[in-house]
């Protein structure tokens, strides 16, 4: 036991273990609001694999501050990773990542994290990180491919973790969530099949345009990760917006 | 009280580079009863013979489920079998917590051969004194590997452990071609054909004093019950049993610890008799 435990004096402050939960008297915080943020993050899966699109800005509030924060990881040569909120938490969880992965190239046995296994582990640290009151403000899309198969799944800051084909955080889910729905949907009605890569990247491409468009938190400078069953790749690319349809926009002024 | 004057414990070398605390502990495998392991392309099995204490007393458990892909089992003391089988487990469910899949068979083997490995190099501890055979399946197919007291880790074919395994081992390595491309039935019979080798002439395998398990593609470890152990050794009844190998080690321990360099080197250490005599 504890010396401090054994101490105590009724009606002083107890020496509580640091299981980072908040009590009473526990004056620290940690993380309540995000302060260095990014916006939408999204991701489809394609015939052959699985796109992630990210934009590159990172805000103070309202204030766009980094223009040239990348946000999209590659992990192996099987997983990509993208992030969505607080940039700092990116950063830990990144380091964490890459640790891991490190570490397990030591080993040199040839086995290396499936996609799969980093979105269950990813859930498993947000979680408990939001158990501790202390949570991760992020959301992290997890893209790879296993035995063949594409995979796509989000975990969010509250441990919530899901799979899907298409999946878009933040203003995203409003904006461009429909568009890649119904991209997705019209190809499997019409010709019964998934997307190809490059009709996924151009629908990546124009959701990305619509979110800048009306995302006050957008940023034309992005990036989308390719993952497929051999190669991994991650484009640089700058939109090219067209203003000129802003004054067809009624009743704002 | 000593054997030498280098086996105090565990952690003094003899001049000739041994450790003898070690070796003793190597003894106790071979006290155990036989074991063996063996693999084919897709699965990956275990055939064991079990000992009643008495007469009166019940056949010992003899093989260990660890987790969905992978079990094992072993020779020598069953309480350090058990420890180790905790800790395996402990490790195998905590992987699957984190990542959501089975912890791949070598880095467990890693796991377990450092924990062991522990245990041989501080003085206030002994060696586990025991011998594990562990058959897995994982994305790189089945695995059997073998596990020593001085924490030697090997990754086999086939492998067989315990008294009188010698025998085994003789009819794995002449058979030992036919494994890779046999059906998981023929398997089965290599396995139980090298265990009966290791039996006196009197004795025979029967469904009560013998553990079957097997692990593979489709397929969850799964220990036999008594019936359809029954049904496989019935594939192998009737067989002619091959002659015992002579062997003059009464232990039938197989491999000897290990001999020093060429002789006649001096100084030479008293050579450390066989900590327990057996049988």
């Amino acid at each position: 036991m504890n010396v401090k435990h054994q101490s105590w004096i009724p009606g002083n402050f107890k020496s509580v273990p640091d299981t980072g939960r908040t009590a009473q008297h526990d004056v620290v915080q940690h993380g309540w609001t995000p302060i260095t943020t990014t916006t939408s993050v999204l991701g489809v899966v394609f015939e052959s694999g699985v796109a992630l699109a990210a934009d590159t800005l990172t805000s103070y509030g309202s204030m766009a501050c980094f223009q040239n924060n990348p946000r999209i990881l590659t992990v192996n040569q099987n997983i990509i990773v993208a992030a969505a909120g607080e940039y700092s938490d990116y950063q830990f969880i990144r380091d964490v990542v890459e640790d891991k992965v490190r570490t397990e190239k030591s080993l040199n046995d040839g086995i290396s994290m499936k996609p799969k296994a980093l979105h269950t582990w990813l859930s498993r640290v947000l979680y408990n990180r939001r158990t501790k009151m202390k949570p991760l403000w992020s959301t992290f899309l997890v893209a790879g491919v296993q035995n063949d198969v594409p995979f796509l799944g989000e975990v969010d800051k509250l441990g919530t973790a899901f799979v899907d084909e298409q999946i878009a955080s933040g203003y995203g889910a409003y904006l461009a969530l429909p568009l890649m729905r119904k991209a997705i949907d019209e190809k499997r009605e019409k010709l019964n099949s998934k997307l190809t890569k490059d009709e996924a990247i151009d629908l990546l491409k124009k959701c990305m345009e619509v979110l800048y468009y009306r995302d006050a938190r957008s940023h034309d400078k992005y990036q989308i990760g390719i993952v497929t069953k051999d190669s991994v790749e991650i484009q640089n690319l700058t939109l090219k917006p067209r203003w000129e349809v802003a004054k067809l926009v009624q009743g704002y002024e | 009280m000593f054997r030498n004057q280098y086996d105090s414990d565990v952690t003094v070398w003899s001049p000739q580079g041994r450790l003898h605390q070690v070796e003793y502990a190597m003894e106790a495998v071979k006290l155990g009863s036989a074991v063996v392991a063996l693999k084919n392309k897709t699965h990956a099995a275990i055939v064991a013979l079990k000992r009643a204490p008495n007469e009166l007393s019940a056949y010992q458990k003899k093989i260990i489920p660890v987790d969905d892909h992978l079990g094992f089992s072993f020779s020598g003391l069953l309480a350090d079998a058990r420890i180790l089988s905790k800790y395996m487990r402990s490790e195998c469910s905590s992987h699957k917590f984190a990542h959501g899949d089975d912890l791949p068979v070598n880095r467990l083997m890693t796991k377990v051969s450092n924990r062991m490995q522990l245990c041989t190099q501080r003085y206030d501890k002994r060696p586990y004194g025991v011998g594990l055979l562990v058959a897995g399946y994982d994305d790189n197919g089945p695995h059997i590997y073998q596990t020593c007291p001085s924490a030697n880790y090997t990754n086999c074919k086939a492998m067989a452990i315990g008294s009188r395994s010698q025998s085994a081992r003789t009819y794995l390595e002449r058979n030992l071609e036919a494994f890779k491309e046999a059906s998981l039935e023929e398997l089965l019979k290599h396995g139980m054909r090298a265990l009966r080798d290791t039996l006196p002439n009197d004795v025979n395998l029967t469904s009560k004093n013998v553990s079957i398990a097997v692990v593979g593609k489709n397929q969850l470890f799964e220990i036999y019950d008594e019936e359809t152990t029954q049904s496989k050794l019935s594939l192998i009844e009737g067989e002619e049993r091959r002659a015992p190998v002579p062997t003059t080690d009464s232990s039938g321990g197989g491999s000897q610890p290990p001999q020093d360099g060429p002789g006649g080197a001096p100084p030479s250490d008293s050579v450390p008799a066989v900590a327990m005599e057996t049988e």
